[in-house]
C-alpha cells in the first residue's frame, strides 16, 4: 500500500543513524518478514530499516530510481533483471521455500491440488507479476487444461504479495491459498499446508544483492554474508526456510 | 519611548514581509500539489498513454470504478442527507459524540477500515454469522467494494451535509412551519434546495474519496479483475510490470475525478461551492 512513500522516506533516511550505528535500508519479500525481522536483532553492524512488499514491487521502486541498500526477492528473476540493468550488483542465491496450500487449521475440507478444483471452493492466489503468483501459474499450468480451468474459475483475488494471500485464508474469506511453508509456519497453528503433488512442486530460491549507489555498501555485504552463513542463516533456518536449492535441479 | 511609537514601525514592517511570506506559502503549496499531477501526464507520451490503456483489464477497471462509486454515493446521498438534516436541526445529549463517531473514519488509516469491516462485516465478524444465515456474502465481491466505498466516503458528505443545513436561516423553516407545511414538506421544499451548494460539494468530495480508495477495498474485498479490482487496484498491479500502464490508467483517474469535481461544481452554481462549507 503506501510502500512506496515508505520506501522512499526510508531510503531519504538511510544516512541518519542512531546510537552510532548506520540505517541499513533492506527492500524485502514479503515472505521474509518474520526471517530478517529475527536476523535484525542479531546484526550488530546496522539497524536494519526494511520494508517488505512484494518483491515485483520493490524492484519497481528501484526502477523508479528509490535506492534501498539491499535487495532482498523471493525469486531469482527479478534480481537478475536489475543486475542485467545495472541497477545492483551481482545477485547470490540464499534462500530456498516450498510452495503450500494454506487451510484453516481446522474444519477444512480441502486435502490436495484436487480439492481446489471442485465446485464453490474459494481460493486466494498471488497476482501474476508477484514471485508467489509466478510460481502458482507454474504449478496451475503442470496440470491438465480442464483441471486448471476449473480450479482458476475457483479464484476470487489476486493479491499483490503473499501476505494478502495469507489475510485472505487468515479472516476465512476464503478456503485455500497458494503460500509458502514459511507463511504456514508463521500463522502460529493458525493455518496448515497442504502439500503439493512432488512433480509439480516448482523452485522457489531467493536472490539478494547490494543495490548500485546503495548508503553503506559494506553493511549491506556484511548483511548478505549472515544470510549465507550466519545468524542471518539461522534466523532463515528457525523460520523454515530451505538451504538454497542447487542450481539446474 | 510609548508602546504606540514602538509598534507603528514594526505594523509598517509587518505589511511588507507577510503579505510576501503568504503568497510564497500559497506557491510552495500549489507546486508541491500539482507537481506530481502534472508528472502524470508529461511522464510519458500521450499516444503511449492512449495504447496502454487498449488492453481490457484498464477499462475493466474503470467500469468497476465508475459502478461502484456511483452506487456508494447513491447510498450516500440517500441515507446521509436526513441524517444530516436531524443532526443539522436536532439538540440531544451526546450530540457531539454522536458528530464525532460519523467523522471518525475521516482519519481512520484504510488499513484501519478494512481491518474494522472485516472485523464486523468478514465471515469470522460480528455480523459475519448473521450475512452468512440471509445468503448474503460480503467479502471479495463487487457488494464488498461498494461497502467498504461508502465507510470511507460518507463521511465527507456527511460533514459537508450537516454544515449546509445548519447554513440555512432558521427562520426560513419557521416560516415554512408558521404556513402550516409539515416537517417532511419544509425538508424537501426549503432545507434540501436551500442546502443544494453544500450537499454537492459534499458529494464531489466523497465520490473523490470513493474512487482513490485502496486499501480498505484491498483488505476487505480482494483484487479480482472485473468484480473487485478497481482503478486503484489495477494501477498498484500494474506499478509492477509496466509503468506506462499505471500512469496511463492514473492519468484517466485524474481526469475522471477532475471532470466530477468541475460538474458539481458548474451545477451548484459559482461562488455557491464554499460557502456552505463553513
Amino acid at each position: 500500500m503506501l510502500v512506496a512513500v515508505a520506501a522512499l522516506s526510508a531510503a531519504g533516511c538511510g544516512s541518519s543513524s542512531s546510537g552510532g550505528k548506520p540505517d541499513l535500508v533492506v527492500s524485502a519479500a514479503a515472505s521474509l518478514k518474520d526471517a530478517f525481522t529475527q536476523y535484525a536483532q542479531h546484526f550488530q553492524q546496522a539497524r536494519m530499516r526494511a520494508s517488505f512488499a512484494g518483491s515485483d514491487q520493490l524492484a519497481a521502486q528501484i526502477q523508479q530510481g528509490v535506492r534501498p541498500d539491499v535487495f532482498a526477492s523471493a525469486n531469482t528473476t527479478l534480481p537478475n533483471q536489475l543486475f542485467q540493468k545495472g541497477l545492483v550488483e551481482k545477485p547470490v542465491v540464499f534462500a530456498g521455500n516450498r510452495l503450500v496450500i494454506a487451510v484453516p487449521a481446522s474444519g477444512s475440507k480441502i486435502s490436495s491440488l484436487a480439492d481446489l478444483e471442485k465446485p464453490g471452493v474459494k481460493i486466494a492466489m498471488g497476482s501474476a507479476s508477484v514471485p508467489v503468483g509466478t510460481y502458482t501459474r507454474k504449478v496451475l499450468s503442470g496440470l491438465p487444461q480442464a483441471d486448471s480451468s476449473k480450479l482458476l474459475a475457483n479464484v476470487k483475488s489476486n493479491e499483490p504479495d503473499v501476505a494478502g494471500v495469507v489475510g485472505k485464508v487468515t479472516e476465512g474469506a476464503v478456503d485455500a491459498g497458494f503460500v509458502y511453508i514459511t507463511d504456514v509456519d508463521a500463522t502460529d497453528g493458525k493455518l496448515k499446508a497442504v502439500e503439493l503433488p512432488k512433480s509439480l512442486q516448482p523452485q522457489v530460491a531467493y536472490g539478494v544483492a547490494v543495490v548500485k549507489g546503495a548508503k553503506h555498501p559494506k553493511q549491506a555485504q556484511e548483511f548478505i554474508d549472515g544470510l549465507l552463513g550466519g545468524a542471518g542463516q539461522r534466523a532463515l533456518k528457525a523460520a523454515g526456510f530451505e538451504p538454497p536449492p542447487a542450481p539446474g535441479s | 519611548m510609548s508602546a504606540a511609537a514602538l509598534r507603528a514601525p514594526a505594523l509598517s514592517r509587518v505589511r511588507g514581509w507577510f503579505p510576501a511570506l503568504l503568497v510564497l506559502a500559497l506557491a510552495v503549496a500549489l507546486v508541491f500539489l500539482f507537481l506530481p499531477v502534472v508528472a502524470i501526464f508529461t511522464h510519458t507520451s500521450p499516444g503511449k498513454l492512449i495504447s496502454s490503456l487498449g488492453d481490457g483489464s484498464a477499462t475493466d477497471a474503470l467500469r468497476l470504478s465508475i459502478e461502484t462509486t456511483a452506487i456508494a454515493i447513491a447510498i450516500i446521498v440517500v441515507v446521509g442527507t436526513p441524517a444530516a438534516y436531524f443532526l443539522a436541526t436536532r439538540d440531544f445529549p451526546g450530540k457531539s459524540l454522536v458528530v464525532t463517531l460519523i467523522e471518525l473514519p475521516l482519519v481512520l488509516p484504510p488499513a484501519v477500515a478494512g481491518i474494522g469491516l472485516l472485523a464486523a462485516l468478514g465471515p469470522k465478524g460480528i455480523l459475519g454469522p448473521a450475512l452468512d444465515h440471509a445468503g448474503i456474502t460480503l467479502v471479495l465481491q463487487t457488494a464488498g467494494v461498494v461497502v467498504a466505498l461508502t465507510f470511507v466516503a460518507s463521511p465527507f458528505y456527511l460533514r459537508q451535509a450537516q454544515a449546509a443545513f445548519i447554513s440555512i436561516d432558521r427562520s426560513l423553516f419557521e416560516a415554512s412551519r408558521t404556513l402550516g407545511a409539515s416537517e417532511a414538506r419544509t425538508f424537501l421544499r426549503i432545507a434540501i434546495p436551500g442546502a443544494v451548494p453544500g450537499l454537492a460539494a459534499g458529494l464531489a468530495l466523497a465520490w473523490g474519496r470513493a474512487l482513490g480508495e485502496f486499501g480498505a477495498t484491498l483488505m476487505f474485498a480482494g483484487s479480482f479483475r472485473g468484480i473487485t479490482q478497481t482503478a486503484p487496484l489495477a494501477i498498484y498491479e500494474r506499478f509492477a510490470t509496466d509503468f506506462d500502464g499505471a500512469l496511463a490508467l492514473s492519468a484517466v483517474l485524474v481526469a475522471v475525478s477532475a471532470a466530477i469535481l468541475l460538474t458539481v461544481k458548474a451545477l451548484a452554481g459559482s461562488g455557491a461551492f464554499g460557502g456552505a462549507a463553513r
